[in-house]
C-alpha cells in the first residue's frame, strides 16, 4: 500500500448493467457495510452509493445505479442511469470510470448494453459476473477474445464468493483508463452482439436445465396459481408461528425488567416514567421485532430467488381486470412488510397512472406495524378455539383481516378503473430471470438494513412518543379530592375526554382516543400508548403493563369496540412515514390529501358499522 | 404470423418488431432492445392463468413475460419441423 495511492482524490465509479446482473452483489461485495442509501436531487429515486478501497491504497467512492436495459429511458428509474452517464444530473458529477456488469450466463442479452454504453466516450470495463453459474452451465467464454474485440479490460467476478471481486479490484487499480473505440454510425448492434458471441462464447444448452424443470410447473396456468396460494400461505403461517418463540422470551425479558425497577427503586415519578413510560412504551413493540424481520426475510429470499416476477406473470390478468398492472404486485407484496419501500419500489411501473393508483392502495396491504394493533386485539377479545378441527380462529380472524385490506384494495382500484378515463397502452414486458439460491450474505445485509430501520423507531419516535404520553397522562396530578383516577384530571385525560365527541358512536373510549393521537406518527404506537395510559392509571397496578394489556382491556372495552379498533386499523393511515413518502414519490400534496381523505373515510364508516355488528354479536 | 398467435410449445423464427401506432412506439423499441431481433428464435412456454391475454416466452437466452398486446408487435416466421 502506497502512501501516494492512499492520499490521491477517490475515484469516483458507477455500476451499470442491466436488471438481473448482480449488480447490488457486486455492490455488496465490494462496499460491505460502508453504503449510504439516499435520493437523488429533486428526484424520488434512491441513490446508493458506498466506499471501498483498492489493493494499493487509493479510494473508491462506487454509485450503484439503477439497472437500465438501454439509455432510452422508459421509467425514472432507467432515466437517471441515463441522465448518471451522460452526466445530466443535476448535483452528480460524471463518474470517472464505469464498471459495465454483464451476466455471463446470459451475453446475448446483456452485451447489447455493452456496446450501447461504449458510445458515451467514458472510461470503462466489464465486469463478467455470475462466472460461476456460467461454469456450473458448461458456458466457456474467451474473455481475452472479448477484451480484444470490445477494446476495454474484461474481468471475470464471482459477486457471490467471498473473494469473487478481487480480479475487478486489481484491474481497477492496475489497469489505465482505457476509453472504448466508438462503433461507427448505423451499426446492427445485434449484428455485432452476434458477432462477438460467435468469436467468444460458446453455450451447450439456450436455457438452464433448473430453469425448464422449474417453470414448467411454476409457469403452469393451474399448478402455477397453486404453488403461488400455497407459498403466500406457508409465509404467512410461518411468520406467526416460528416467531412465537423468541417473542415469549422478549416478553419475559421485558416484564423481568420492569419488575427489577418497580423492586429496586423508590416509589415515585422517576420509577413510574421508566416502568410504565419508557419498558411498557417500548417493549411493547419490540416484541414484534422477531415478526417483522420473519417476514421481510420471506420477501427478500422470494424476490432473490427470482420468483416475483413470475408470480407478476401469473397475476397479470387478474390485477388488469382490478385495474392494476402486474408490476403492481411487487411493490404490493412489499407493502405487507411495510408501505415505505413498497411505494419507493413502484419507480418500476412505468405509466404514471397506475403508478399513482398503485401508491394510493399501498396503505391498505395490511403492514408489519399493524401486527402489534392486530395481536392485542386479537389476543384481547378473539377465544382460542380451533375451526374444523385445525385452523385457529385467531389465525383465521388475522387472515380474514389481511384479506379485507386485499381486496379492499382491489376494489378501490377497479372503481377507479370503472369511472376513470383508461387508456389501455400499459406494458408488462418483464424479464424472467434464471431461478438462482438467495445467498445467506445479500440476505443478511437486507435484514440487517430492515432491523436498523425498525430500532431506530423505536429508539427514536416510539421512545420520545412514549415518554410525551407518560408525560400527559401523569400531569397534571389531581388534588386530593378528586373522585376519579388520577388519570382522567391529566392532560391526556381532558384530550381524551374531548375527543370522544367525534368517536363515540363508533365505540372508542377515551384512552383509545388518546393512544390515537401519537398514534398518527406510527401504528405500532397505538399499544405503547395504550401500555402507558393504562399502566400510569394504575388499573394494572406496577407491574410491566405491556403483558398485562390484552387482559385489561379484554375486561373493560366491549366486543363491538375491540372489533370497531380493528377494522378502523385495517383502513386509517395512521403512519406519517407512509404519507412523508408519498409527497416524495409524487411530488404533490394532492395524492397525500386525497390519501387521508378515502382512508379516514374508509376508517370512519368500517369502525361505525363493526361496532354495530360487534354489539350484535357479543 | 405473429407472436401472440402461437400455441404453447411453439418455436417459430422473428421477422420484424412493427410498431404499434405511428413511428416512436416505445414498445416497440423496447422488444428490439431486448433481442426481438431478425433471424432470433422465440419460443412460447406458457399462458396466464385467465385466458390467453399473458404469455411467457423464450427469446435468445432469455425469458419474458408479455401481454399479447405487446406480443402482437412480432411477426414471426414458423421454423421448420427439426
Amino acid at each position: 500500500m502506497s502512501n501516494q495511492a492512499a492520499e490521491a482524490a477517490p475515484l469516483h465509479i458507477a455500476l451499470v448493467g442491466n436488471p438481473n446482473c448482480g449488480k447490488t452483489s457486486l455492490f455488496n461485495r465490494l462496499t460491505g457495510a460502508r453504503q449510504k442509501v439516499a435520493n437523488y436531487a429533486g428526484v424520488t429515486v434512491e441513490r446508493k452509493e458506498g466506499w471501498f478501497r483498492l489493493p494499493s491504497g487509493r479510494a473508491v467512492r462506487l454509485l450503484d445505479l439503477p439497472g437500465a436495459y438501454s439509455l432510452n429511458a422508459t421509467s425514472p428509474d432507467e432515466a437517471i442511469t441515463r441522465d448518471v452517464c451522460f452526466g445530466r444530473m443535476p448535483g452528480e458529477a460524471r463518474p470517472d470510470q464505469i464498471v459495465c456488469v454483464v451476466d455471463a450466463t446470459n451475453l446475448r442479452l446483456h452485451l447489447r448494453f455493452v456496446l450501447e454504453l461504449a458510445q458515451l466516450g467514458i472510461p470503462m470495463m466489464v465486469s463478467l459476473n455470475m462466472m460461476d453459474a456460467a461454469a456450473r452451465r458448461g458456458i466457456r467464454i474467451d474473455r481475452e477474445a472479448l477484451q480484444k474485440k470490445l477494446g476495454i479490460p474484461v474481468v471475470e467476478t464471482v459477486a457471490v464468493k467471498k473473494d469473487g471481486a478481487n480480479g475487478l479490484l486489481a484491474a481497477l487499480d492496475s489497469e489505465l483508463p482505457l476509453i472504448p473505440p466508438r462503433l461507427p454510425e448505423n451499426t446492427d448492434v445485434h449484428a455485432a452482439v452476434n458477432a462477438l458471441l460467435a468469436a467468444a462464447v460458446s453455450v451447450p444448452r439456450r436455457t438452464a436445465e433448473t430453469d425448464d424443470r422449474l417453470d414448467r410447473w411454476v409457469l403452469d396456468p393451474v399448478w402455477g396459481v397453486v404453488i403461488l396460494v400455497a407459498t403466500m400461505f406457508l409465509m404467512f403461517q410461518a411468520v406467526f408461528a416460528w416467531a412465537a418463540p423468541v417473542q415469549n422470551l422478549i416478553e419475559e425479558g421485558v416484564k423481568a425488567l420492569g419488575g427489577l425497577f418497580t423492586a429496586q427503586m423508590p416509589d415515585g415519578m422517576l420509577r413510574s416514567l421508566l416502568v410504565d413510560g419508557i419498558i411498557a412504551g417500548v417493549g411493547s413493540v419490540l416484541v414484534f421485532l422477531p415478526q417483522i424481520l420473519l417476514l421481510f426475510f420471506f420477501i427478500i429470499c422470494l424476490e432473490e430467488s427470482g420468483y416475483l416476477p413470475r408470480a407478476a406473470f401469473l397475476l397479470d390478468r387478474f390485477m388488469l381486470a382490478a385495474g392494476l398492472s402486474g408490476r403492481a404486485f411487487i411493490p404490493l407484496l412489499s407493502s405487507f412488510a411495510c408501505a415505505v419501500p413498497g411505494i419507493m419500489a413502484t419507480r418500476s411501473i412505468q405509466h404514471p397512472r397506475d403508478r399513482l393508483l398503485t401508491i394510493m392502495v399501498a396503505p391498505l396491504m395490511t403492514c408489519s406495524a399493524r401486527l402489534p394493533v392486530y395481536a392485542l386485539l386479537i389476543g384481547a377479545f378473539i377465544p382460542e378455539r380451533a375451526v374444523l378441527g385445525y385452523f385457529s380462529l385467531r389465525g383465521l380472524v388475522l387472515f380474514g383481516l389481511y384479506f379485507l385490506g386485499v381486496v379492499s384494495g382491489l376494489l378501490v382500484t377497479w372503481l377507479v378503473k370503472r369511472f376513470g378515463s383508461g387508456d389501455k397502452d400499459h406494458a408488462l414486458l418483464l424479464e424472467l430471470p434464471s431461478w438462482r439460491l438467495p445467498h445467506p450474505r445479500d440476505v443478511a445485509i437486507g435484514l440487517a438494513e430492515r432491523a436498523s430501520i425498525f430500532l431506530k423507531r423505536v429508539g427514536g419516535i416510539i421512545l420520545a412518543l412514549s415518554i410525551l404520553i407518560w408525560f400527559l397522562s401523569s400531569y397534571p396530578a389531581p388534588p386530593a379530592d378528586w373522585q376519579h383516577t388520577a388519570i382522567e384530571y391529566s392532560f391526556a385525560g381532558r384530550i381524551g375526554h374531548a375527543m370522544q365527541v367525534v368517536f363515540a358512536p363508533l365505540g372508542f373510549n377515551w384512552q383509545i382516543c388518546v393512544a390515537l393521537i401519537p398514534g398518527l406518527a406510527a401504528r405500532e404506537v397505538a399499544v405503547s400508548a395504550l401500555a402507558t395510559v393504562y399502566a400510569v392509571g394504575g388499573s394494572g397496578g406496577h407491574d410491566a403493563a405491556a403483558a398485562q394489556l390484552a387482559p385489561l382491556i379484554a375486561a373493560q372495552w366491549s366486543f363491538g369496540t375491540g372489533l370497531a379498533l380493528l377494522i378502523w386499523y385495517v383502513y386509517a393511515p395512521q403512519c406519517f412515514s407512509t404519507l412523508a413518502v408519498m409527497r416524495r414519490e409524487t411530488g404533490t400534496w394532492r395524492t397525500v390529501g386525497i390519501a387521508l381523505v378515502y382512508l379516514f373515510g374508509l376508517a370512519y364508516a368500517g369502525a361505525f358499522i363493526a361496532y354495530r355488528v360487534g354489539n350484535l354479536l357479543a | 404470423m405473429n407472436l401472440s398467435l402461437l400455441k404453447r410449445g411453439a418455436r417459430a423464427i422473428v421477422e420484424a418488431v412493427e410498431d404499434a401506432h405511428q413511428a416512436g412506439d416505445s414498445i416497440a423499441q423496447r422488444l428490439r432492445e431486448l433481442g426481438f431481433a431478425p433471424g432470433e428464435p422465440v419460443s412460447v412456454l406458457a399462458f396466464g392463468p385467465m385466458g390467453r391475454d399473458t404469455m411467457a416466452v423464450q427469446i435468445g437466452f432469455t425469458r419474458f413475460a408479455l401481454r399479447r398486446s405487446e406480443a402482437a408487435r412480432v411477426r414471426v416466421s414458423l421454423s421448420l419441423p427439426a
